[in-house]
């Protein structure tokens, strides 16, 4: 069997008002990442649910990387603050379950940060190659159920 | 009912996306699916003829969805959804796959990748698509009146143009009068005409309108509510005189022994600790500075306990014995009042850098200044009766050097942008002081002149060939102290060699920045604002009014620095748009709000805690979650800490995202 290149999937889950804004700044300006980033657009980041999350990583995701405003800046008064306890929760969980909590990501990134966004996209992808594949999504029990 | 007969339309974009992404394999890849009935590429998605394609496809294929796999949605997601609904299709029925800014652009270096990027971002979005809920928008009564925030000139024109078309408006401005910046200043480029002797009538018309409500010395303390419905909360602060009586006849002025630096002349003066913003201030009102009042100084050290006052002892009342009128009150009359609004403009326009900020070019000494401190000096009205004179000793100055982009394109010192304005600011300052003193040496260091306005051109070459300004193209690296002159040390670009001039005085033109309550004001409202406090327009080409928050808009210098034509005319434009908005009874709101189903709620209140603009009430008697619709954002908040998936938002539901998760996370 010959050895293919790790490719990370990364789902990235980004906020309407900053975030994905920003995403759209970098494209506009031409800003390179790697296509392992694979983006959906939220609301806000009060809008993901602990289970996307982890959901992601259950389907095959290496990574996540959720991106909202920065503190105080939400667009919604304080969504991000919900989403930074949200995250911690998740980051608990998969330690506990003896898995690396620095595959959920949560990055503040603003609408005229388009710089700072293919930054950190490509600095996450470049860390996530190094940790290699998740193996999350081996872990069978979790699976089966379905959300309606 | 899911969706069966989904129809999807590839843009290439011009080259923009078909350069990079293969879009037949994607329209081929696409057409795969079950239930997608009609999978197709066309040259420019938003153009007539591609609505057309949408508007034929959803008849000819009888499609229930549509994807449109183009640029942003902020761009083109309203074209679309028109002209699926032209066609009879619900609008909501209609979703944007972003992959130009998303895939084509960012991966312009690897086109296999990007193609196969814009393949699952199409594949997500179809999965979300599918459950979407045909939906109505919500209608919610307008409230017609407007905002403006900022007196400038900008903002002035906004509130007279929206006043004049019977709308109600209030005007808060922060200072004690309004004209902002351009009162400041001594004459205008290109014209030459004297700024208050053009802005008074303005100045005077806002006060006098009938429908002009105007708050001065104050600020926006909060705003809460949503388009066509917002409650603002002003501060009034506190000036220690009734303006219901004040003449505004400053005998006050004339026998306050306390001073403090002017605002309105930007430390190049003292004024009285009561004072009246200036001669022509409208409101033509006095007002006590606490900080530098004898009375209301020693007042508060006593109430903090800090001082005992002695019995008998006479403390300054000076002002209040003159005011005929009795309108010093001493007494802090701090007031919130409330207003409700339907539309907002903000117009706070600019500041500059301080001289202080650049210490190796001299900002510590006192006669190195910047050029908005110069205007006060060259003002006729101003502390120096229009013959500019030393700050340090008064003395008028034989030899004046300009220095240009300081701390402009200067990301280490400053800031990386052009500040705009400066090049003709410091021709015309230049100019003046020729006028005031003919036998001035004038030395103007640039790095290069940016004349690009009507009459400006002209303007820079009256300058050199008329007045004999010695302009240096050159970057000024060091000023300092040598006896009673500065010295001014740069290299001139043209010749090479480094030039060195002693001069009486050094006026900086300091990059301009956003006005520093920028970030507050811009919190308070929830709208973007970049690094140097300027406001972040939805679209720099062809939304620069508009913010992402519906209802609110921004004008003149508070968007970038501008000069004042341009201010002018963005203060007209976002007072159009504002017309436009409260032209209409009711405003229509997306309905993509929060919904409970009652039958798995279990009354629990979590999603209520949520919440954050108190939208969900427990019913007592049913114990169910109830969400206010004309309240709800739809930011989803609620949903993600409901244990029993009771609250979601409408076409946001948990299915329809964790659907398009799986087609994201697949490893393949
Ligand atoms: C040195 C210099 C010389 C210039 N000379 C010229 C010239 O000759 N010709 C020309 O065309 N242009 C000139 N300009 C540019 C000109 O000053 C601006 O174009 C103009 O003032 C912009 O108007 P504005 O109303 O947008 O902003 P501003 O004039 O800055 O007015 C903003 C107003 O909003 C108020 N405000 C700020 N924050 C708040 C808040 N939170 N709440 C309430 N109120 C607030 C401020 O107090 C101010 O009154 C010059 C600029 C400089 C720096
Ligand atoms: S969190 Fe869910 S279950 Fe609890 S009250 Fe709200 S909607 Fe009902
Ligand atoms: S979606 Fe939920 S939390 Fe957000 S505003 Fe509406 S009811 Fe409140
Ligand atoms: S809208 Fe960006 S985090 Fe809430």
């Amino acid at each position: 069997m010959t050895e293919k290149k790790f490719d990370p999937v990364i789902v990235g889950f980004f906020c309407n008002w900053c975030t994905s804004a920003a995403a759209d700044l970098a494209g506009t300006s031409r800003l390179h990442y790697p296509a392992s980033i694979k983006p959906i657009r939220v609301m806000c980041s009060s809008t993901v649910d602990p289970v996307y999350l982890v959901r992601a990583l259950q389907e095959g995701a290496d990574a996540t990387i959720l991106g909202g405003c920065h503190p105080g800046d939400c667009h919604y008064i304080t969504g991000n603050y919900k989403a930074r306890r949200r995250v911690a929760i998740v980051k608990t969980v998969l330690k506990s379950l003896g898995f690396e909590d620095t595959r959920v990501l949560l990055e503040w990134i603003s609408g005229s940060e388009g710089p700072k966004f293919a930054r950190v996209m490509n600095d996450y992808t470049d860390y996530i190659k190094k940790c290699g594949p998740s193996e999350f999504k081996y872990l069978d029990s979790l699976g089966g159920e379905k959300v309606d | 009912m899911a969706m069966k007969r989904i129809g999807v339309f590839i843009c290439h974009c011009g080259r923009n996306i078909a350069g990079t992404v293969d879009v037949k394999r994607v329209a081929e890849e696409i057409g795969k699916r079950e239930d997608v009935a009609f999978s197709t590429t066309y040259v420019f998605m938003c153009s007539q003829p591609g609505q057309k394609l949408i508007e034929d496809s959803v008849k000819k294929y009888n499609l229930d969805g549509v994807v449109v796999a183009n640029c942003s949605p902020t761009l083109h997601e309203k074209t679309m959804r028109n002209a699926a609904a032209r066609a009879g299709l619900n609008p909501y029925r209609v979703e944007i796959a972003n992959i130009r800014e998303w895939a084509a652009w960012p991966h312009e270096d690897n086109p296999d990748a990007a193609t196969r990027k814009a393949i699952r971002i199409i594949n997500a979005t179809i999965e979300k698509l599918k459950a979407n809920a045909s939906l109505e928008p919500i209608e919610v009564p307008v409230i017609r009146r407007a905002l403006v925030i900022g007196g400038g000139v900008a903002g002035m024109q906004a509130a007279l143009d929206i006043a004049d078309s019977g709308i109600e408006t209030i005007l808060v401005e922060k200072e004690a009068t309004i004209g902002g910046n351009m009162f400041r200043l001594s004459e205008t480029f290109p014209t030459l005409d004297c700024p208050q002797c053009i802005l008074t009538p303005k100045m005077n018309d806002v006060a006098a309108h009938p429908n002009i409500k105007l708050y001065t010395y104050s600020e926006v303390e909060d705003v809460e509510g949503f388009m066509g419905n917002f409650k603002v909360k002003i501060k009034k602060k506190a000036t220690f005189v009734d303006w219901d009586k004040c003449t505004g006849c400053g005998e006050c002025l004339r026998v306050c022994p306390a001073h403090a630096d002017s605002e309105f002349d930007l430390k190049m003066a003292k004024r009285t600790s009561i004072y009246i913003a200036n001669e022509q201030a409208v409101p033509l009102k006095a007002l006590i500075d606490e900080n530098s009042c004898i009375r209301l100084q020693f007042e508060k050290k006593v109430k903090e306990g800090k001082i005992k006052p002695k019995k008998n002892v006479k403390i300054c009342s000076k002002c209040a014995d003159v005011c005929e009128p009795n309108a010093i009150h001493f007494q802090n009359n701090e007031e919130i009042v409330e207003e409700e609004v339907g539309a907002i403009i903000v117009a706070t326009g600019y500041e500059v850098m301080p001289a202080e900020a650049f210490p190796e070019l001299g900002g510590k000494y006192p006669d190195v200044i910047t050029s908005l401190q110069f205007e006060r000096l060259l003002a006729p009205s101003g502390p120096t009766a229009g013959i500019p004179r030393r700050p340090s000793d008064g003395k008028v100055p034989e030899s004046i050097a300009f220095v240009h982009c300081v701390g402009s394109r200067d990301p280490q010192n400053g800031v990386p942008y052009c500040s705009r304005i400066c090049c003709m600011y410091t021709i015309k300052q230049a100019m003046l002081v020729k006028h005031a003193m003919h036998d001035a040496a004038v030395y103007d260091f640039y790095i290069d002149i940016r004349s690009n306005g009507k009459g400006y051109e002209e303007f820079y070459h009256r300058a050199k060939e008329e007045y004999g300004v010695n302009f240096i193209r050159g970057k000024v690296s060091k000023v300092y102290k040598v006896g009673d002159k500065y010295r001014v040390q740069g290299v001139d670009t043209l010749t090479g060699r480094i030039v060195e001039v002693d001069v009486d005085m050094v006026v900086l033109a300091t990059a301009a920045k956003g006005s520093s309550t920028v970030k507050e004001i811009a919190k308070k409202l929830r709208i973007p604002y970049d690094e140097w406090g300027w406001l972040k327009e939805t679209h720099l080409k062809l939304k620069p009014l508009e913010t992402p928050v519906g209802g609110v808009f921004i004008a003149g210098a508070a968007q970038f620095i501008k000069d004042i034509t341009d201010s002018v005319s963005q203060g007209s434009g976002a007072a159009a748009k504002v017309m436009a908005l409260l032209s209409k009874p009711e405003l229509e709101k997306e309905p993509l709000l929060a919904k409970v189903d009652p039958e798995i709620c279990a009354g629990c209140g979590r999603c209520k805690d949520q919440c954050a603009y108190d939208a969900i009430t427990i019913d007592p008697v049913r114990h169910v979650s109830v969400v206010n619709e004309a309240l709800c954002e739809g930011c989803g908040a609620c949903s993600a800490n409901c244990p029993t998936t009771a609250i979601q938002v409408v076409n946001f539901k948990k299915g329809q995202v964790v659907r398009a998760i799986d087609v994201l996370a697949e490893v393949f």
